[in-house]
């Protein structure tokens, strides 16, 4: 088991108080596994991935752990922390200009990066992994605004897994680019979890078709909690949880008509976490919902590998 | 056609002067001639760096035309009280449209302002709260409300509703749901959809093929500033013509389907060479910018 998450809390501080953000989050990750985590702004995806790596200066880490190839990663802990970023957790992240230092060129960069973390330079193992993102050698000559936003997300990806290490952050990564784009940067990504560059994945992102591309299992959170974690297909055809089935919904397909079909939304907003509301928290918007939803649902697997948190399933 | 053209390009070009003093020219927009009719919406469709941004600008007056021309119900774009009383542009973050120190209904208060000084009070607050009703949001959930407190969807909305309040004709939407929630970005379409049976025409400028399609009579594909093709939407999509809307549609990711690898093309001009070869028609109303048509047509099946 690569990356085992258990009843992870982590929440925000705020000058109106305490907003928690992730509300008691379980799940693994296994060896050569993408997991896609989806979900709407706020549901605390981006949270979730943070806390692998690091905790801003207003998150806390509130209860859980987390455990990374037997090992417990000391989350709460910014400097001991240390130890484990980019040699075994490693994050891209979604603006990858701000990744890149604007006054060195790329080869420069990457040395300077490797040296202040005690690391000598492969310029031949680097060099081969530009060549696997399809990037000319050429570009570590070249400043990082000489190149195009894509070529700046795949250079980050390289730099990034050069010390290959066991689970890759990916944050949105791909949503600042176009389709075409965004294809080439997916499947890079995809192929350094082939050839063995990174063990495990977790690819945040709000487009639940792009993940279904390129993850193994989805995991769907809202509100801060797991709604659904499902292998990538069962998640698209048979979702089970209703805020799920009402996302996957949602989703115009290239070529699906207005006129033919008529998508609906999900009426209603997430519920603020500055103070939730106890019981399951899509009670407000799902239509299934009754009286015995006023309390929490647990997570329960329905299928082998799926597990949905909700009473109605 | 019965129904006039509302929005029609002829020939536009735009040009930016770029480098130290201007000594650089950069076309932007490169002799780009389409047309939207009353109650239709029609999408335009290109990635970063097609000009598609740059044709909602200057058809909102915001950018001058270097040369050819746009004109709106027949008359030039000429920005003032009078033509944004008719045109009327939404954005795609709605977040810089509000200013977080008001209230998010002060733009409401704007528009009375500037077009409607001599409209009574409750006369006023009543057609406010039949805006707001109309781009289905609930006044009492999203009047008097600061902009923080208010989802992207409901300020995208309240921007639609606003636009509603003016004598609108012409609505230019530059991307006004990449920011928003796949489940409340459906809300927005859905919207514009009911608005375009009211006679509305809406230039819908996206670079996401799936939302593109979902409710425009018609699409315009550009690269580099160029259409390469255009038509009904069903041919474009249903049968792309020309390279580059093969490509773009291959690299869409699908929910149910596997990615599809971008069909090989062979010497196609569009490859090597900025001109893609002036558009010819293929079938009626389908337009395609492919000096090799039959060429490719036969390449790919």
């Amino acid at each position: 088991m690569s990356l085992t998450v258990t009843d992870l809390r982590v929440s925000y501080q705020t000058l109106r108080g305490e907003v928690r953000a992730l509300d008691g989050v379980s799940f693994t990750v296994a060896d050569g596994e993408i997991l896609g985590l989806a979900g709407e702004s706020g549901c605390g995806k981006t949270t979730l991935g943070k806390s692998l790596i690091r905790l801003d200066g207003r998150m806390r880490h509130a209860g859980g752990t987390v455990e990374l190839d037997g090992r417990e990663l000391p989350i709460g802990d910014d400097r001991a922390m240390n130890a484990f970023r980019f040699r075994e957790v490693s994050l891209v992240p979604q603006y990858s200009m701000s990744a890149l230092n604007p006054t060195r060129r790329i080869g420069r960069m990457v040395a300077e990066l490797l040296r202040s973390r005690g690391e000598t330079l492969d310029r031949a193992k680097l060099e081969t992994r530009l060549g696997q993102v399809g990037l000319p050698r050429e570009v570590l000559d070249r400043y990082p605004i000489e190149l195009s936003g894509g070529m700046k997300q795949r250079v980050v990806m390289v730099v990034s897994t050069l010390l290959d290490p066991s689970l890759l952050i990916a944050d949105e990564i791909t949503s600042a680019l176009d389709v075409s784009t965004q294809q080439a940067v997916a499947r890079a990504l995809a192929g350094f979890r082939d050839a063995g560059h990174v063990r495990s994945m977790v690819f945040i992102t709000h487009d639940l078709a792009l993940t279904a591309r390129i993850a193994d299992t989805i995991m769907v959170m809202y509100a801060g909690m797991l709604a659904e974690k499902a292998p990538a297909k069962t998640m698209v055809e048979q979702p089970r949880h209703p805020y799920t089935r009402m996302l996957v919904d949602a989703l115009p397909e290239v070529g699906a008509r207005h006129a033919g079909r008529r998508l609906t939304g999900i009426a209603g907003s997430p519920p603020a976490l500055l103070d939730p509301p106890p019981g399951c928290r899509f009670r407000e918007r799902c239509p299934l919902a009754d009286d015995g939803c006023a309390e929490r649902p647990p997570v329960t697997e329905v299928a082998p590998g799926h597990h949905v948190a909700c009473w109605k399933v | 056609m019965l129904t006039p053209d509302m929005l029609k390009l002829d020939d536009v070009t735009k040009t930016y002067r770029v480098g130290a003093l201007g000594g650089k020219a950069v076309t932007a927009v490169d002799r780009v001639s389409f047309d939207v009719r009353a109650g239709e919406v029609v999408s335009l469709i290109g990635e970063s760096g097609s000009g598609k941004s740059t044709i909602g600008r200057m058809v909102l007056g915001l950018t001058p035309v270097t040369s050819g021309s746009i004109t709106v119900a027949g008359a030039p774009v000429r920005p003032g009280r009078a033509y944004y009383r008719s045109v009327q542009g939404v954005f795609q973050d709605p977040f810089s449209c509000y200013n977080p120190v008001f209230k998010a209904d002060r733009v409401f208060r704007l528009i009375k302002e500037t077009y409607h000084p001599g409209v009574p009070e409750d006369e006023w607050a009543e057609r406010v709260r039949a805006a707001v009703r109309d781009v289905r949001l609930n006044p009492g959930e999203v009047l008097g409300k600061y902009p923080h407190q208010l989802s992207g969807g409901q300020l995208q909305r309240l921007l639609i509703a606003r636009a509603l309040l003016l004598d609108l004709k012409l609505l230019v939407a530059d991307e006004i749901t990449s920011m928003l929630d796949a489940s409340t970005r459906v809300d927005v379409l859905n919207l514009l959809a009911d608005l375009k049976t009211r006679g509305l025409a809406v230039l819908y400028v996206t670079h996401d093929l799936a939302l593109g399609t979902y409710l425009a009579e018609r699409t315009v594909v550009l690269w580099r500033g160029t259409v390469v093709e255009r038509g009904p939407t069903e041919q474009v999509f249903g049968d792309p013509l020309h390279p580059y809307t093969r490509r773009l549609l291959a690299a869409v990711p699908r929910l149910h389907a596997p990615w599809e690898d971008a069909p090989e093309v062979r010497s196609c001009p569009y490859h090597d060479v900025g001109g893609t070869g002036g558009l010819a028609e293929a079938t009626p109303g389908h337009f395609v910018a492919c000096a090799r048509l039959s060429d490719c047509r036969g390449d790919v099946p």
